[in-house]
């Protein structure tokens, strides 16, 4: 009896002791990849995607019930990470970046109510109450909530003029090389 | 001296001598003057003039703001009429911020600092006169010249390289400054030594100029300078491939000649530089060389910074022939223009008026692989391969095979049969990763900016809830204490 005691224990301590070793070596923290996807999302919780918030998305992403092309405020370059990071191809054609936008105030149409400024995910309005509001562009994700709530219409999407600093040559379009056979 | 082989390089018809024997004239003062505030690489110049201020020929009117960048000066006496958006000499036609100057036709200097000699200066004076004087690069780079100088004394260059290879066919504006003005330059590159401590001090010629070559070696007799003839190819004068022609050293693909001890600057800077230092005068004017096909007389002229470009082509008689196509710079790196109405700036070489035989008009054809482009790049790249991946929009690709070091000299373009516009394709590529970095930057700091703003409403939300709390603990331990004084006071009164 004694034996059989003494095996049983043993035998107890050293599977418990396998048991809390690996779960040590092989601990998993969480969703590592819900965390990287996070890392590529803008963060201004605007919502436009559908989902609630950046956090939201970036579940749906990593459990693949979302396109990679969901993040209207992150363009192309933030598509073209998630392709990278989730493995996926990627048609860039319908993804809207062709116009990048930023949000204007219409002076004379501002009555200073506060609301766009109140909304603003990443304080890029700056105003008070009876007090004509104004945008930094530098800060402007162009996620678009001002324009939801202004209630004279004074806030807009408007396309960022090209400058001589953003603008760069075209790609060569030659139908030439696509008709002849290769 | 032994020379040392070079990598790739072409060599296109020079097309010089439609130039290169007309001596150096100066453009009569135009009526009008648009000089942009950004000539150079780095931050644009800061106006500091208002509309119809009075200025003098050669007084500031845009300071040099941060620690890359140069000021502007007025190119001629006369008041400004405008300081706003003007169209740029650029590719895209776009407009840049740009003062313009109604010239008063007296062209009368502003009061100048001149020292008798400019060797009894210190270094730091001397770069300090050069980055008032706003020089920058005249070779076509425009890198600020005193920002050069200074790194230069930083890391210890021990070379210095002055550089008239001006190997871009139809240019020949170094060429004649070196004939007719070869003492001034051989002051001017003596200064920069002083100024770099540097201990040799070569200037690398490329040997299709034998005047020049001559004029140089003459003026440069019993000094520390060494005029050399390089081989004529394209892209001597490179300054990487100079450096290499003339050292044998290479530079590290991600930095900069100063990291193995040497300094190029141009000729037409060096002269630049001993008028600022010499003359205290700033860089108002400067060489362009007008050539080309449709060009009825070829000039070398000396031309006020902000002068239009059809000005240039009027005083040169006008077009025998439409041009079918204008480039500023030469016909290899040049660009393009849509309208001559856009102003010469400090890196403008010169102006080309090209007809249909000198611009290939080829319609591109598929790639055969034949790697004329690898044998001709200076670099040591794979256009073919580069481009392949770019078409096929992997522009990373690209970026993995080398495109960060390709400095759009041509030579692949040039020499492919098929025609296929390699450049252009490079050219798109880089201005692309650019804009997708310059997006990643702002993604980066909004993110911060909405993180900054969830935490602050969050400790907002938190003091308020405290406050409140502290409110209703302060209104309890109120009435308590109202009610322990009512109670004391009932039980005194009985």
């Amino acid at each position: 009896m004694i034996a059989a005691l003494t095996s049983l224990t043993i035998l107890g301590l050293v599977l418990g002791l396998i048991l809390g070793v690996a779960a040590r070596v092989f601990r998993v923290e969480g969703n590592k990849l819900v965390e990287e996807i996070m890392e590529i999302l803008p963060g201004s919780q605007c919502g436009q995607c559908g989902f609630p918030g950046c956090a939201g998305a970036a579940q749906a992403l990593a459990a693949g019930g979302a396109p990679v092309t969901l993040c209207p405020p992150g363009g192309r370059s933030v598509v073209l990470e998630l392709a990278a990071k989730l493995g996926k191809e990627v048609n860039l054609a319908g993804v809207k970046d062709s116009v990048p936008k930023v949000a204007e105030v219409k002076e004379e149409l501002c009555i200073g109510c506060t609301r766009c400024f109140k909304v603003c995910p990443t304080d890029a309005i700056m105003g008070a109450a009876q007090q004509i509001h104004s945008v930094f562009r530098d800060a402007c994700t162009a996620c678009g909530k001002c324009e939801e709530v202004c209630p004279t219409e004074s806030v807009k999407l408007q396309p960022i003029p090209v400058t001589l600093h953003g603008w760069y040559w075209h790609k060569p379009n030659l139908q030439v090389l696509r008709n002849i056979p290769a | 001296m032994k020379l040392f082989k070079l990598r790739g390089g072409v060599h296109p018809e020079s097309r010089k001598e439609l130039a290169a024997d007309r001596a150096i004239r100066v453009l009569p003062m135009p009526e009008y003057l648009y000089v942009p505030l950004l000539q150079h690489v780095g931050a644009p110049a800061q106006p500091n003039v208002n509309v119809g201020d009075k200025v003098l020929k050669g007084q500031l009117i845009g300071a040099s703001q941060g620690v890359i960048s140069a000021p502007v000066h007025a190119p001629t006496s006369g008041h400004i009429v405008a300081v706003g958006d003007y169209p740029a000499a650029h590719p895209s036609g776009l407009t840049a911020p740009t003062i313009t100057i109604k010239a008063d036709g007296e062209d009368r200097w502003l009061d100048t600092e001149a020292v008798s000699d400019p060797f009894v200066l210190s270094p730091d004076q001397i770069s300090a006169r050069v980055a008032a004087a706003g020089i920058v690069g005249l070779g076509g780079a425009t890198f600020p010249s005193a920002v050069k100088l200074n790194l230069s004394r930083k890391n210890n260059v021990h070379t210095l390289i002055i550089n008239g290879g001006e190997c871009e066919p139809y240019i020949t504006c170094d060429d004649r400054l070196m004939r007719e003005r070869a003492a001034e330059i051989v002051e001017g590159v003596r200064l920069i030594r002083y100024a770099v401590g540097a201990e040799v001090v070569m200037v690398g010629i490329e040997d299709n100029k034998p005047a020049a070559l001559a004029a140089m070696t003459l003026a440069a007799k019993n000094t520390e300078v060494k005029v050399i003839a390089v081989p004529a190819m394209y892209p001597m004068g490179w300054d990487k491939q100079m450096i290499k022609a003339l050292t044998g050293r290479e530079v590290p693909a991600d930095g900069r000649t100063a990291d193995i001890g040497v300094l190029v600057h141009n000729v037409a800077t060096a002269f630049a530089v001993r008028d600022a230092v010499r003359f205290g005068r700033p860089l108002v004017s400067r060489l362009v060389t007008v050539s080309g096909g449709s060009v009825i007389e070829p000039a070398n002229l000396e031309v006020p910074i902000g002068t239009l470009v059809e000005n240039l082509f009027q005083f040169c008689g006008g077009f025998r022939n439409k041009p079918a196509r204008m480039v500023l710079g030469g016909p290899m790196m040049g660009i393009q223009l849509a309208s001559a109405a856009v102003p010469i700036v400090k890196g403008s070489s010169g102006v080309l008026a090209l007809t249909d035989s000198e611009i290939g008009n080829v319609q591109p054809s598929p790639c055969i692989r034949c790697s004329s482009c690898v044998r001709a790049c200076p670099v040591g790249l794979l256009p073919l391969d580069m481009a392949a991946h770019i078409r096929a929009g992997d522009s990373s690709a690209a970026v993995t095979l080398g495109l960060k070091d390709c400095v759009a000299c041509g030579c692949c373009s040039f020499v492919c049969p098929s025609h296929i516009p390699l450049v252009h394709y490079f050219n798109f590529a880089k201005g692309e990763l650019m804009e997708q970095e310059r997006v990643k930057l702002k993604q980066e700091s909004t993110k911060k900016l909405a993180e900054m703003r969830n935490e602050r409403i969050a400790r907002i939300e938190r003091e308020r809830v405290e406050a409140a709390a502290k409110r209703k603990a302060a209104r309890e331990a109120r009435e308590r204490a109202a009610k322990e004084a009512a109670a004391k006071v009932v039980t005194e009164t009985a």
